[in-house]
């Protein structure tokens, strides 16, 4: 937020007050951004060009923007040109209803100019807000049709920021800099043509300050950036401090390490305040320096015009407009360096938000999306359908010499073959990492294949619509993941037409309709987003809930029972009998007691099979999984 | 949020300098339409061509005068502001720090870093502001004004009407804004919201299907957000055109008035263009402080988010003549009871422990086994005072925990939490966090009792390699031996290991416990655990269920007396394993 001395305010001071507080991963660049050395855009035609995509439906809009932006730079002219007519031809010469007639006229030019500058500013609000909110739309959509694997290369907080920092920036930009732009521009070439029009010595004297200002500003930007990019390093440097000790602080309590925590801070802060002391100083004397510019240009104009007068070249009152257009010419000068930052730092934001709208997506068919649409318009929640060749009728899976890699090197699954028949349960057993979750990963193509095949019902994977694939697979995962919502919606995720009874019905065969009913406001409890609410296996007591309700074809239970002392597993297990009844299921456990009954137990190791077989026949074979076994229960027979 | 500015006070001759250099710039801005009103009035008037000269030479000296007084501010500003800055962002930090983990519960982990972070930025903003704009905008309108009286007292009659117009004019703007904004800041962190839950979730919303779902929720929540912000910009759209109107509308009338004095020898010409400078001052003045007054409004807000932190009370702090020194790791129990929401009057406490009693001796392993939420992470919390009993007493050595100086207490427990958290750093600072001055012989027995010393020798650096963002990402198996290890490397008294080994296999986990048998006798190990694998050895249980202990004795004694350690047992192992031996 540069400091801004004889400029025309902006529309909205300030713009809207910054994006989300609380947002983690968002360190407190956003505002500061604009000071910094600004980033430069890549491709500053393309980017343009697809953001005029955007802004070009609201063209009408614009269009009114543009005209009303034009008339009211040009009324703002047009005043201190009739000012100084007022003195030269009616004050000067004692013209009474002259100057009652200017003045009269003068009102009208300056309700004129406010009024456009109201339409102006009252337009452009809508038409930038629809701007981003389209883009936002998007974007949203975009990010829900990208594969896992994008995400798992992208933190949260980079991803946060481009959708709420990168675009709220293109907004406040379109918001009012863009106006300004327009308006500078036409306030300059103006505020030129009248002055040469008024008197060209005058104007080759005010002209004469420009290339000082152009740099010493070109100077301090240089010196300025150097400071400030070490400012944004140490700033960087103490937000990751702070964040991390902050998330630790339990741990920091326990281990008494307050006082070493806050001498470290203290270090880096201290860094921090000198860096910033620097850069602040730095870009800070632009202001005064452009201000005594300013002031030097009129001291040159009053002078000039003074002696000007004497030697009647030209009269009082063109020296009287001149020394407004001067300030008026200096404004936009000064303004227009600042504005380019900002609308540059926000094209390489909107070049960030493109990219991601560039990246590959997981659906291959563009005719998906129109469906979507189409449906998304007819019911927003409904269901996904799926049609019969779809459908899952048996659940028979099979891997075929499956191998697969996330990064295309380090192989992960090396030659996984197996069968599983329709209603059997297959565990999957092996250290961590082993590739145990990337096996039901393949499964609900969260990723594709490098090489092999897997099949459902003797159908390939592949060939499977990918939503009603996903639809009829029933997937537990290992990190409770909830909404911050209530209960009651948070199970009736699993299938979004249930009624109440079916997801109380759900809750109690998981065995959480207990403790839900214990909470005060029992079904309608509103989860948080960190969940401090509900214990880490409560909260997969309602995955489990939701996935029952969800009825799929396949069941997936990723460690799901890993936070849930084995007591209540026991309670559980008979809705896990049921759930699992006539359903094919895949379950990953570290606890061995878990997966006992399972049909087929796949021992994974490395990224391959090593065994497999019933619990009984591996116990036989004497071999890993018999050490894994018994090196649980050997103390205890 | 003005008694944040009590950090300021250090740093009081800077920031009392820097507006006052100010001063003088604003002077030297004010003072130029006067002398430009000399020149025409008693230079170009009077055919004075040496009063024009001099006149405009001294128009350069008062500019250059002008810069260095607005340098001088510049630079004394940004010290004053940064060193504010930075004792904030300190103080807050050291508070912070005495925090208990109730105080910590109260606060969002995310909330906290925002006010260390974001909110100290906007406050030393908002300094720096005040010390440069902030005092500049009303001088210069208040100087203008005054000129403005000095040259023309009747002119400046027309300000005096108009700028109490104009306040008003804009206060009730302002005030009709300042809500819409804040509803647009809350409808934007419901936008924020569904997001960030979409890219958390990213793979249920997958797994269920759920796109079209989730795009008509954010769909909602980015629509109301649009009409909440053109609502707003909107009303801030008239803001400017009226404040536009009045100022130009003086001008006019300035001018008429001014024309028909000069007709009347009352006022020479230069002073009429003077005072229409003046106006313009005003003008753009008050349009900086009507900006301004919308930074004042979020720095406001950040303010008091600060003043939160400030205003919170550590509730768990050391007593002033504590008691006991070297614990020996006699740990007691005595009718305790715990409630979370203890300290909430109104609200009826939701007991998390119930009457707990036990005891346990040095070189004596305690397990405690129940169902998620029973109470018994709760349980070990109290003995190292990370949150303090609500009724009864937690002894230790006989001596209430409450009268033991914190940090003597804390740095002979060593603690594993149930969810590892590891600081970047290298590994080998990550097990020297509890004593830094630990040599590398014994990070490495630590280590290897953690049974974490062969995957680290793997690693490419073994102990010096990084972790956190630029460092490795270890498994969650991993990550818990590393902090058994540094628990382990204090040498504690008591040690408690809060089901810390859930992501360890079963192999490994029973290697650790093997290893955890040497020095077992120099210290009180109390053990939360889901499997009866890992409670068996122990030479008491604790059952416990609700927030209760319903059943305490060693594995042979329970399986003979208790139901409930009885049905856990069979959940585990099942009938066929207890006769499959």
């Amino acid at each position: 937020m540069a400091e801004q001395r004889n400029q025309r305010p902006s529309a909205v001071p300030g713009g809207p007050p910054g994006p989300g507080m609380g947002m983690p991963g968002r360190g407190p660049g956003g505002r500061n951004r604009m000071m910094a050395a600004p980033e430069k855009p890549k491709n500053i035609r393309e980017t343009l060009a697809r953001l005029w995509s955007y802004l070009k439906q609201q063209r009408t809009g614009l269009i009114i923007v543009f005209i009303m932006t034009i008339a009211s730079s040009g009324l703002m002219l047009l005043g201190p040109l009739l000012i100084g007519r007022a003195i030269d031809n009616y004050i000067e010469t004692h013209d009474v209803s002259g100057l009652l007639r200017m003045c009269i006229f003068l009102i009208g030019v300056y309700v004129a100019a406010a009024l456009t500058t109201f339409f102006q500013s009252y337009v452009m609000a809508g038409v930038s807000q629809r701007t981003v909110w389209h883009i936002r739309t998007e974007l949203f959509a975009k990010l829900q049709r990208l594969p896992l694997r994008f995400f798992d290369s992208k933190t949260h907080g980079e991803l946060m920021s481009r959708t709420t920092n990168d675009v709220e920036n293109i907004s406040q930009v379109l918001n009012q800099s863009v106006t300004q732009f327009l308006n500078s521009i036409i306030t300059l070439t103006g505020s030129l043509a009248v002055m040469l029009y008024l008197n060209v010595w005058l104007t080759l004297v005010t002209l004469v300050t420009i290339p000082l200002v152009v740099f010493i500003t070109n100077q301090i930007a240089k010196t300025t950036r150097k400071h400030f990019s070490g400012q944004q390093k140490h700033l960087g440097e103490l937000n990751g401090y702070i964040e991390e000790t902050v998330t630790g602080q339990k741990v920091i309590k326990t281990f008494v390490h307050e006082q070493s925590s806050i001498e470290q801070f203290e270090i880096i802060n201290d860094k921090l305040r000198k860096s910033g002391t620097k850069a602040q100083i730095f870009s800070g004397t632009i202001f005064p320096t452009l201000n005594v510019i300013n002031n030097l240009n009129f001291a040159l104009m009053a002078g000039v015009g003074g002696l000007l007068v004497l030697y009647n070249l030209a009269t009082i009152g063109v020296v009287v407009s001149f020394l407004n257009y001067s300030r008026q010419f200096g404004r936009p000068i000064n303004e227009l360096a600042n504005l380019f930052n900002m609308i540059q730092s926000a094209i390489a934001g909107a070049e960030r938000v493109f990219q991601i709208m560039d990246e590959s997506e997981e659906y291959e068919t563009k005719e998906f999306e129109a469906e979507e649409k189409t449906r998304a318009l007819a019911k927003p929640s409904q269901t996904v359908e799926v049609s019969e060749e779809d459908a899952i009728k048996y659940g028979k899976v099979v891997f075929d010499r499956v191998h697969f890699s996330y990064d295309g090197e380090t192989p992960i699954l090396k030659n996984i073959s197996f069968e599983a028949e329709p209603g059997s349960m297959i565990a999957l057993v092996g250290p961590t990492g082993a590739g145990k979750t990337t096996i039901v990963n393949l499964l609900t193509r969260f990723y594709e294949i490098n090489e092999g095949r897997i099949t459902i019902d003797g159908k390939d994977l592949k060939d499977y619509d990918k939503n009603a694939l996903r639809s009829q697979l029933g997937i537990v995962l290992q990190d409770a993941y909830l909404f911050s919502d209530t209960i009651r919606e948070n199970i009736r995720y699993g299938r979004l037409d249930a009624t109440d009874e079916e997801v109380e019905r759900a809750a109690k065969l998981a065995n959480a309709d207990t403790f839900i009913r214990k909470l005060p406001q029992g079904y309608d409890t509103v989860l948080t987003a960190e969940g401090n609410n509900l214990s880490e296996g409560q909260r997969q007591l309602l995955t489990i809930a939701r996935a029952i309700l969800a009825e799929p074809k396949i069941l997936i239970l990723d460690e799901a029972t890993s936070s849930i002392d084995t007591r209540t597993e026991m309670h559980i297990q008979e809705a896990f009998a049921n759930l699992m009844k006539n359903r094919t299921s895949f379950v990953i456990a570290h606890r061995l007691s878990t997966i006992r009954e399972a049909d087929m137990i796949l021992v994974i190791n490395n990224g391959e099979i090593i065994e497999r077989g019933t619990h009984d026949e591996l116990l036989e074979a004497k071999g890993f999984y018999y050490d894994l076994y018994t090196s649980q229960f050997k103390r205890a027979v | 949020m003005f008694r944040l500015l009590r950090y300021l006070k250090p740093h009081w001759k800077l920031a009392v300098l820097a507006p006052l250099l100010l001063l003088v710039e604003v002077a030297s801005d004010l003072l130029q339409p006067m002398l430009m009103a000399s020149i025409i009035n008693d230079g170009v008037m009077k055919q004075d061509l040496a009063h024009v000269q001099s006149t405009g030479l001294l128009m350069i000296g008062v500019a250059l005068v002008g810069l260095l007084g607005g340098l001088g501010c510049i630079i004394f500003a940004s010290i004053a502001s940064q060193n504010f800055g930075a004792d904030l962002r300190r103080n807050i930090y050291k508070k912070v720090q005495t925090f208990s983990f109730h105080n910590l519960d109260q606060f969002k982990t995310g909330s906290l870093v925002t006010r260390l972070t974001n909110d100290v930025m906007q406050m030393q903003m908002f300094v720096q502001m005040l010390m440069r704009i902030l005092t500049r905008a009303p001088v210069t309108a208040l100087g203008s004004l005054i000129l403005a009286f000095v040259i023309s007292p009747s002119l400046a009659v027309i300000l005096i009407i108009v700028i109490p117009v104009l306040i008003t004019v804009l206060i009730t703007i302002l005030r009709k804004a300042m809500p819409l904004f804040s509803a647009v800041q809350k409808k934007l962190d419901g936008v924020n919201t569904v997001l960030l839950e979409n890219l958390t979730g990213m793979r249920v919303v997958k797994a269920f299907v759920r796109a079209i779902y989730e795009k008509s929720r954010f769909g909602k929540a980015n629509d109301d957000y649009r009409d909440q912000a053109i609502r707003a910009a909107r009303m801030m759209a008239y803001l400017h055109p009226v404040m536009m109107m009045l100022l130009n509308g003086s001008i006019v009338i300035a001018l008429w008035f001014g024309g028909n004095q000069y007709w009347n020898q009352t006022l020479p010409l230069g002073d009429l263009v003077a005072f229409i400078n003046y106006v313009t001052h005003v003008m753009f003045s008050l349009m900086m402080t009507s900006m301004m007054l919308m930074f004042i409004t979020r720095a406001k807000v950040s303010a008091d988010r600060i003043n939160e932190v400030f205003d919170t009370e550590p509730d768990i702090i050391s007593p002033k003549t504590p008691k006991g020194k070297t614990i020996q790791g006699h740990v007691a129990f005595e009718n305790v009871s715990f409630a979370y929401n203890a300290s909430d009057q109104n609200a009826e406490p939701e007991w998390v422990l119930k009457e707990i009693s036990f005891s346990a001796k040095p070189g004596e392993t305690i397990a405690i086994l129940g169902a998620t939420g029973s109470g018994k992470s709760t349980l070990v919390h109290l003995i190292s005072r990370l949150y303090d009993v609500t009724s009864g007493q937690v002894l230790i050595d006989g001596v209430n925990v409450k009268e033991m100086d914190l940090h003597e207490l804390r740095s002979q427990i060593g603690y594993v939490l149930q969810k590892p958290i590891l600081f970047s750093g290298t590994i080998k600072e990550n097990i020297r966090f509890g004593r830094p001055d630990a040599s590398d012989e014994e990070v490495e027995a630590a280590a290897r009792a953690a049974q974490a010393h062969e995957f680290i020798a793997k690693l490419p650096d073994g102990y010096d390699t990084p972790l956190g963002q630029r460092g490795v990402n270890l498994s969650g198996g991993q990550k818990q031996r590393i902090s058994i290890a540094r628990a382990l490397l204090i040498r504690p008294r008591i040690l408690i290991l809060d089901d810390s080994t859930s992501a360890v296999d079963l192999a490994t986990e029973s290697r650790i416990q093997a290893a955890l048998k040497e020095g077992k006798e120099e210290r009180t190990t109390i053990l939360i655990a889901q499997r009866i694998s890992s409670v068996l050895e122990a030479d008491r249980i604790l059952v416990m269920d609700e927030g209760r202990i319903v059943a305490e004795g060693n594995h042979a004694q329970l399986m003979d007396t208790s139901s409930v350690y009885q049905e856990i047992y069979r959940s585990q192992l099942g009938k066929e394993e207890i006769s499959y031996g």
